[in-house]
C-alpha cells in the first residue's frame, strides 16, 4: 500500500488536553468524514465523530470471555476505553458492496462496475491492534496479484490517528501478537494520552505529511525528550496488564502438524458456528456474493457481502460442503489466522485484539485453544515447559 | 502451425474491473448426456478470442442467477471460439442451460494454473479423468496431439458412471482410433449395450502403456477417484512430483479475495487447480480441509 508515512522515531509535540475540539475541528476542516470512538446502545464502537462530545469521555469497558460492560471512569480520559466492540473493517470493508451491474439490451445485456469511493475519511483513536489489522488488510486485499479496487481508493484517502494504550483489558494479547500497545507503524498521528495530577495532554508523534498538515493549523508546542519518555513509560504497563497471552513460538508449524489431533473435537462440541468471531474480527476477509434482480427482470445486481468460514455454505462444492462439521470449521478458521496467514501473506492474521474471545457466545478462547493444541501436541518435544496462559 | 501457450495470468495483474464479467454470445449449444452441455462463446468485445493454457477455468455468469467457475474444455490453439461443457448441478448451471444461441454469458478470466503440458515434453503422458473432469483434461490433450512428436506414449484413463454418461462420445471413439494414443474407457455400472470395461478408473493404471520412470500423470475428477488413481500410479512408480491433480473447492471470486477455495494455505483458484501432487500431499488425504 503506497502511503508516505514513516515508521517510529518521527517528530512529537504536545497537544493540551483542552485542546482536543481544536484537533476534531482541523479534521473536520480539511474535508474528512471523522470516524472516532463513541457510545452506541451500550458498547464503544467507532462511529462518526461531529464533535469531541460525541466521545467516550471518562468511560471504559470490562471485557471477559463471552462478556462485555461499559463503566464509568474516575478520571477525565477521552480514550480511556480498551478496544471498540468493532473494528475499523466496516468502513475501509464494507459488510455489503455492489461488484457489478447488468442492464438487459436490446440483444443480450451490459455489464457495469462499481463506481470508485472517494470519500475521505479520518480515523481518531484507532488502537494500535487495530491499526496493525488495517495494515494486513492492505497485504491481503490490496498488495496480491489482484486487489480490492475499491479498498485502495478508500485507502487513499484515509487518515489514521492511532491512540497508544496505556492500558489494557482482559481479552487483550496485542503485545503477544506485536500488534501494541504502542503504534509504531503505519499512522499519520499516533497520540499518547497522559494525565497525572492537573495535567491533561497529548503526546503527538507525526507518522506522515497527511498527518502534519492536520496539526499544522494548531501552533503545537515540540514535545521534550522527558515528556516523549513519559509517554513511553505510560504505554509499557500496559503490555503487562493484558489479561491473555498467546505463545506465537513456531506456531504456525504447531498447528499444521496437529491437522489431525483429536482436540479439535473438544472445540467442535464448544463451537456453535455463529460466526461471530469472524464478524468481529478485524483481519477476518471472506466474503460471499449474492445476485439480485429487479421485478422486472431488466436489471440485475452482484453484491459482495462479508461471509464467515463458519456458515456450512462457506464450502459447499457438487455433492456437499467439504468442511460439515464444526469442529473442522474451527480448526479452519484458527489454523488459517494463526498458521496459513503466514504463508499466504507473510504475517499472522491476529493482531490480538481479543475481539473473538470476548464476542463468542460461549466464551472460546483463540489463546486457550492455540495453547490446548501445544498441550496436546502430537509431536511435542517430550520434555517441555509448560507455558501460562 | 506453432503452438506455444500464452501465460495469461501473469499478465493480468491489477486488471481494472477484475471483477466485472464481460459479455459473450453464445453461437451454439450441443447437449453431450442428460446432464452435460457444451457451450461455444464469442467475446462481444474481442473477437480474437481469449488466449488460455490448458488447465484454466473462466468464472461464467448467468445474467441474475449467479457466477460459477467452469474449466475450459476447448482447443488452446483455436482460441476463436471461447469452450465451455457445463454439468447441471445447482441454479446457475440451470439457468445457463436454458440459454440458445444468440444469448448472452458474462465470463471472466480466463484463472488458475495451467496443465504441465511443456515440463511433460520428452515424457510420457498418463491422462486420468473422471466423469466431467475430462472436460478439464481435454485442452491438455487437444495440446499434445498438436505437438505430438514432443511427447512418448499418451495415454487417456476415462471413467464415468454408466455407459449414458460418456462425455465426447464420438470424439473419444475417433481418439480410440490413433495409433499414437491409448483410449481405455471404464464405467461404473455397464448396460446391455456396453462391452466394455466395468470398475473404477485406477484400475486401468496398471495396465496402461507408460514408462513410470518418464511418465507426467495429469488428473481432474472426484477427490476419491484422484486418491486411488495417485495410488496405482505410485504402485506402478510414478513419483509425486510427477503426478498432477487439478482440485476443486468453492469459488466466488476467482482471484484470491473471497477466501472460499483455501486448501490448507493455498488458494485453489489462484494457486490451483492444477497442484504438483507433492505440493499437497499433506493435506490431500485429510479429511474436511
Amino acid at each position: 500500500m503506497p502511503d508516505d508515512s514513516t515508521h517510529g522515531g518521527g517528530e512529537h509535540f504536545i497537544l493540551d488536553g483542552k485542546a482536543l475540539p481544536d484537533l476534531v475541528q482541523s479534521i473536520i476542516n480539511a474535508g474528512y468524514w471523522l470516524i472516532g470512538p463513541a457510545v452506541r446502545d451500550g458498547a464503544i464502537i467507532y462511529d462518526e465523530i461531529k464533535s469531541c462530545s460525541d466521545l467516550p469521555r471518562s468511560m471504559t469497558d470490562t471485557q471477559e470471555a463471552g462478556t462485555y460492560r461499559l463503566q464509568q471512569r474516575s478520571d477525565q480520559a477521552w480514550f480511556g476505553f480498551n478496544t471498540c466492540a468493532q473494528s475499523l473493517k466496516p468502513f475501509l470493508y464494507p459488510p455489503t458492496a455492489t461488484v457489478c451491474r447488468a442492464t438487459r439490451e436490446k440483444q443480450g445485456y451490459s455489464i457495469t462496475g462499481p463506481t470508485s469511493d472517494t470519500t475521505k475519511m479520518a480515523f481518531l483513536g484507532v488502537r494500535p491492534c487495530d491499526l496493525g489489522a488495517v495494515l494486513i488488510h492492505d497485504r491481503v486485499l490490496a498488495d496480491g496479484e489482484y486487489a480490492d479496487e475499491s479498498y485502495i481508493s478508500r485507502r487513499e484517502n484515509t487518515l489514521l490517528i492511532a491512540v497508544n494504550c496505556t492500558e489494557a483489558g482482559n481479552t487483550c494479547f496485542c503485545a503477544s501478537m506485536e500488534a501494541g500497545p504502542k503504534a509504531s507503524q503505519g499512522f499519520d498521528l499516533a497520540m499518547t494520552e497522559i494525565i497525572e495530577n492537573d495535567d491533561h495532554y497529548f503526546v503527538v508523534e507525526i507518522g506522515s505529511q497527511k498527518g502534519r498538515s492536520v496539526v499544522s493549523t494548531l501552533s503545537l508546542a515540540s514535545a521534550t525528550k522527558e515528556q516523549v519518555l513519559q509517554a513511553d513509560r505510560r504505554i509499557r504497563p500496559a503490555a503487562e496488564q493484558m489479561g491473555r497471552s498467546l505463545d506465537t513460538s513456531g506456531i504456525r508449524d504447531v498447528l499444521v502438524r496437529n491437522i489431525d489431533n483429536v482436540y479439535w473435537d473438544s472445540v467442535g462440541r464448544r463451537c456453535l458456528s455463529c460466526g461471530n468471531c469472524t464478524l468481529v474480527c478485524p483481519t477476518c476477509f471472506c466474503s460471499t456474493v449474492q445476485d439480485v434482480t429487479d421485478l422486472t427482470g431488466a436489471e440485475a445486481e452482484r453484491i459482495r457481502r462479508w461471509d464467515s468460514c463458519f456458515n456450512l455454505e462457506f464450502s459447499h462444492i457438487h455433492g456437499g460442503s467439504v468442511r460439515h462439521s464444526p469442529k473442522a470449521r474451527y480448526r479452519q478458521w484458527i489454523t488459517h489466522k494463526l498458521a496459513f496467514w503466514h504463508d499466504q501473506f507473510g504475517t499472522s492474521g491476529c493482531v490480538g485484539c481479543g475481539r473473538c474471545i470476548t464476542w463468542c457466545p460461549v466464551g472460546i478462547d483463540i489463546t486457550a485453544e492455540a495453547h490446548a493444541i501445544r498441550e496436546h501436541d502430537l509431536q511435542a518435544a517430550p520434555v517441555k515447559e509448560k507455558t501460562e496462559v | 502451425m506453432e503452438n506455444t501457450l500464452n501465460n495469461t495470468t501473469a499478465q493480468q495483474g491489477h486488471a481494472v474491473g477484475a471483477m466485472v464479467p464481460r459479455p459473450h454470445v453464445i453461437k451454439r449449444v450441443r447437449r453431450d448426456t442428460k446432464d452435460t452441455f457444451t457451450i461455444e462463446l464469442v467475446g462481444a468485445e474481442n473477437p480474437t478470442g481469449m488466449f488460455f493454457s490448458p488447465g484454466q477455468f473462466n468464472m461464467l455468469y448467468a445474467f441474475g442467477a449467479g457466477e460459477i467457475p467452469v474449466s475450459i474444455s476447448g482447443d488452446p490453439t483455436k482460441t476463436k471460439r471461447l469452450i465451455h461443457t457445463v454439468r447441471v448441478v445447482g441454479p446457475v448451471t440451470r439457468a445457463l442451460r436454458v440459454l440458445k444461441a444468440g444469448d448472452t454469458i458474462g465470463v471472466r478470466g480466463p484463472y488458475g494454473t495451467p496443465w504441465p503440458v511443456e515440463k511433460a515434453e520428452g515424457s510420457d503422458v498418463v491422462l486420468v479423468a473422471g466423469g466431467i473432469g475430462l472436460a478439464a483434461i481435454r485442452p491438455a490433450l487437444y495440446y499434445l496431439l498438436a505437438n505430438r512428436n514432443k511427447y512418448g506414449k499418451i495415454a487417456l484413463l476415462y471413467g464415468t458412471r454408466t455407459p449414458a454418461d460418456i462425455l465426447y462420445r464420438s470424439e473419444l471413439e475417433s481418439w480410440r482410433g490413433r495409433f499414437d494414443l491409448e483410449v481405455d474407457v471404464t464405467v461404473d455400472r455397464g448396460d446391455s449395450s456396453w462391452w466394455g470395461n466395468v470398475g473404477v478408473v485406477p484400475m486401468l493404471i496398471p495396465r496402461a502403456q507408460f514408462d513410470p520412470l518418464s511418465a507426467v500423470a495429469m488428473m481432474c475428477g472426484p477427490e476419491i477417484m484422484m486418491r486411488f488413481s495417485v495410488m496405482a500410479l505410485r504402485k506402478q512408480g510414478l513419483t509425486t512430483d510427477n503426478i498432477y491433480v487439478s482440485m476443486e473447492r468453492n469459488m466466488k471470486c476467482a482471484i484470491g479475495l473471497c477466501g472460499h477455495c483455501q486448501y490448507g494455505g493455498r488458494f485453489v483458484c489462484k494457486d490451483g487447480p492444477v497442484f504438483a501432487f507433492d505440493s499437497i500431499v499433506d493435506l490431500f488425504n485429510k479429511r474436511e480441509i
